[in-house]
């Protein structure tokens, strides 16, 4: 039943581990290394390895993920508010609200497909957008977002811990969650969902989840009832997302309501698509090259292009800054999409899906895919 | 023996998860230690130490609705870096009084900068902000167009033990309510701007008027009606609606229509950047200006001005009123010496956005060669109760108490017969800072510790 060996996915799991944990060595030729960007990595990395289980498995294209990434974030620092500034309870309450909105919008969206359902979930999207934005603001304090503040309630920390003179800094029973501390605490949640990700992928119910995905009709013709498979994987996909919101209150405790927007549901599925929508490792690196490039390439600015292009005489180093630099600093976005272009054209596969093709024309012998990129066709 | 092999693989795969996991713990336990080695060996964030310069980041909005504002501030913080290296024409440190800085860097050490984009949203602007810190590793953070970044940025500054020096922000939040010891605000706030308009409205509107506000709905828009409001009131003015509108709805007609029969005579614009264009512009097509109502003009009021909303806003800005912090055409020393070097270097005239930036720029500066140091709570106090002059709004200063500067506010009007397209603004009157003073007990709120 089971055509991945349980060794194959060992090795994986071991590879993807040490990859993880080791980012703040082997990103730092790159640049990035530095707390805030390998937290933002660990947590768009979650969010787009349960969109993928949605997408990629199912083939429905949800185009209003980010609620679940708000609701997660909201549900998370309320937590802090309310409760106490241990990040496990936030954690816990960003899963179960998502889980449960998941719930909900999946419930109404789910009773159609293709493009009706994602213009639904894109509907749905906006609609809690605006909600958060200015209906609602006592909950979500609208767009200057919900942050922490000296006289919050924090009932269960008040019963232990004196208060101090400024704002408490969450933390994971007295760990503080900022810096790297935080990064290790994502990495090894991301590192949990990656597994249970590709449990998932390679169990009956990932198989339901595929079959939905090549003929739904025909599913629903020999007597197979799709949709509690498919509200499932709606809502495991909503709570990853509500897992990410909650990671990125608890390295930064503030919500708000732009988390929800759909340009933020838009970007995650550039990421699946990008990295390669159905392989378990392509979402991931979809997240971290468009984090990367908002983080990195926006702060290159004129000066610094100057520099990097030092060696070249004066009339030359002015010609070739010129013609870069309407593509870094503020301009991140044209690269961004001109290399979205360049994948979409000539990888239909993303990231994973070039390497696979390089990798099996390199090695003619070993034709066997392996599992990394092994059963997404 | 399938079953046993299976059982082989299973346990080895147990263990070996046991291992993988004992690892990770490890790794989570053991490596923070190695990589942020530094983080216990400075004596504060970033301390730039025997390094021979230092670094500031410009946290500025260069994509969305207040671009054309973030634009302006990064002219200003470059001019501003190149004064304080002793390059370019010095610009105010000729006119700053008293002053500490030596035209030679900061503490001796060459400033350098780097730059962010905030997008106008609090997560990418504290994104960028925290890129700043963490790996840019810079001392102070400044700018900011909008009040909810600036105070989103505040408070990340101030868990991080970096001075944030606000840029354009006018919310009375920024220093009252979500006020921080690590943040500095420079503009004036909806305060002083209600305060600055009452007499004037008074004296041009008389005190019979029904007053409809429409709102942008964030901390900003909240504060700036609930002062427009205070002093309107206490003319004898009436409220008859007032109605909160999304930022950046772009189309405000469906909001403009019920001023038309609402009864009320003054419409009150709570708009900013590219909103106030869009509903300024809408509220003159729809013909308000040129209405009669309870037999007076009908009449409309920006309470926040600038001068490149009013280039935006063109024709209909004219014989509007409203309250600006700085205008270019101040005649003291000061912003004549900084809109001339701003102008050599770009060709065209400051906004007031960039004026508050270079002078928050300076004023850290400043108070790091006061403090002899970089350590923050030094700076901090030797920024706390400053007082200065000659950098465009006449004697100014830091409150201790919530750290909003206080100083004379102009009261403008849209210039009726501009004489070239930058002289928008006419000032009716400098408003004396007593005259907008307050007491910093009454937006609540608290300043939090000097070490953090």
């Amino acid at each position: 039943m089971d055509t991945v060996s349980r060794k194959g996915e060992l090795r994986l799991m071991l590879i993807f581990s040490a990859a993880v944990l080791l980012m703040p060595v082997w990103l730092s030729p790159f640049g990035a290394a530095y707390p805030d960007l390998l937290q933002k990595f660990a947590i768009f990395g979650i969010f787009a390895v349960g969109f993928n289980i949605l997408f990629g498995l199912t083939g429905y294209l949800s185009f209003g993920h980010a609620v679940f990434l708000g609701v997660g974030s909201y549900a998370a620092v309320w937590s802090f508010k309310l409760f106490t500034m241990n990040v496990i309870p936030a954690v816990i309450f960003g899963v179960i609200f998502s889980g449960i909105f998941a719930a909900l919008i999946g419930f109404v969206s789910l009773r159609r497909s293709g493009i009706y359902f994602s213009i639904l979930t894109l509907a749905f999207a906006q609609m809690s957008y605006n909600l958060a934005y200015s209906v609602l603001t006592p909950i979500t304090n609208g767009e200057t977002g919900l942050q922490l503040r000296l006289h919050d309630l924090r009932m269960i920390d008040a019963l232990f811990i004196e208060a101090g003179e400024g704002l408490p800094l969450t933390n994971l029973f007295g760990i503080k969650m900022s810096g790297y501390p935080g990064f290790y605490f994502c990495a090894v949640l991301l590192i949990i969902g990656f597994y249970l990700a590709l449990r998932v992928k390679n169990s009956p119910f990932g198989l339901a989840l595929k079959a939905i995905k090549s003929n739904q009709t025909r599913m629903g013709y020999t007597g197979f009832n799709s949709r509690p498979y498919m509200l499932s994987a709606f809502m495991i996909s909503g709570m990853y997302a509500g897992l990410a919101g909650a990671l990125l209150a608890v390295t930064d405790p503030l919500a708000g309501a732009e988390r929800m927007q759909w340009t933020a549901s838009g970007e995650v599925v550039l990421m699946t698509i990008l990295g390669g929508a159905g392989t378990l490792i392509g979402p991931l690196l979809g997240a971290g090259l468009i984090k990367y490039f908002e983080n990195i390439f926006s702060s290159y600015d004129d000066s610094l292009l100057h520099q990097a292009f030092s060696y070249l005489p004066d009339a030359m180093n002015d010609v070739v800054v010129g013609m870069i630099s309407p593509f870094v600093g503020d301009g991140w976005h044209l690269t961004l999409g001109a290399l979205f272009m360049v994948i979409i054209i000539f990888l239909p596969g993303g990231i994973v899906g070039g390497i696979t093709h390089l990798w099996q024309r390199l090695v003619k012998k070993n034709q066997e895919p392996t599992e990394m990129e092994g059963k997404q066709q | 023996m399938t079953d046993r092999k299976k059982e082989a693989r299973e346990w080895s795969r147990r263990q070996m998860l046991k291992t993988s996991a004992a690892g990770a713990a490890l790794a989570t336990a053991g490596s923070p230690m190695f990589f942020v080695k530094n983080a216990w060996a400075a004596k504060f964030r970033n301390d730039p130490g025997s390094s021979s310069s230092i670094t500031l980041g410009f946290n500025v909005p260069q994509t969305g609705a207040y671009s054309d504002e973030g634009a302006d501030e990064l002219r200003a913080y470059k001019l501003a870096v190149q004064h304080l290296n002793g390059e370019g024409d010095g610009g105010m440190l000729n006119t700053m009084t008293p002053k500490s800085l030596k035209g030679n860097g900061v503490l001796g050490k060459k400033v350098k900068f780097v730059t962010g984009d905030t997008q106008t949203k609090s997560d990418a602007a504290r994104a960028s902000a925290k890129r700043m810190i963490e790996k840019d590793g810079v001392l102070m953070v400044t700018g900011g167009s909008s009040s909810g970044v600036a105070i989103a940025v505040q408070g990340l500054c101030q868990e991080n033990g970096i001075i944030f020096m606000a840029g354009l922000t006018h919310s009375n939040d920024t220093t009252g309510k979500d006020k921080k010891r690590y943040g500095f605000r420079h503009f004036f706030n909806a305060y002083m701007s209600g305060a600055a308009l009452g007499p004037v409205l008074e004296k041009e509107y008389g005190n019979q008027r029904k007053a409809y506000h429409l709102t942008a709905d964030y901390t900003w828009g909240w504060t700036q009606e609930e002062s427009m409001r205070k002093f309107t009131e206490a003319l004898g003015w009436q409220t008859t609606a007032a109605v909160k509108t999304p930022v950046g709805a772009g189309d405000f007609s469906q909001y403009i229509t019920p001023v038309l029969n609402s009864g009320a005579d003054v419409l009150i614009l709570n708009h900013y950047g590219k909103d106030m264009i869009n509903s300024l512009t809408q509220a003159v097509q729809f013909g308000l200006r040129d209405k009669q109502v309870n037999g007076k003009n009908f009449e409309i009021v920006v309470p926040l001005f600038s001068r490149l909303m009013a280039q935006g806003a063109g024709e209909n800005i004219k014989g509007i009123l409203g309250s600006t912090n700085w205008n270019w055409s101040l005649k003291d020393a000061g912003s004549q010496a900084f809109v001339k070097s701003f102008g050599q270097a770009y060709g065209f005239p400051p906004s007031m956005a960039a004026h508050t930036c270079y002078v928050q720029t300076l004023l850290y500066a400043n108070a790091c060669e006061m403090a002899g140091s970089f350590y923050p709570p030094e700076v901090i106090k030797a920024m706390e109760g400053f007082k200065f002059d000659g950098m465009g709004n006449g004697a100014t200063e830091y409150r201790a108490e919530d750290h909003q500067c206080f100083k004379d506010v102009l009261v403008v009007r849209g210039n009726n017969n501009p004489s070239s397209q930058f002289d928008l603004l006419e000032v009716v009157q400098e408003v004396p800072r007593s005259q907008v003073e307050y007491d910093a007990a009454i937006f609540g709120g608290a300043l939090g510790p000097y070490k953090v």
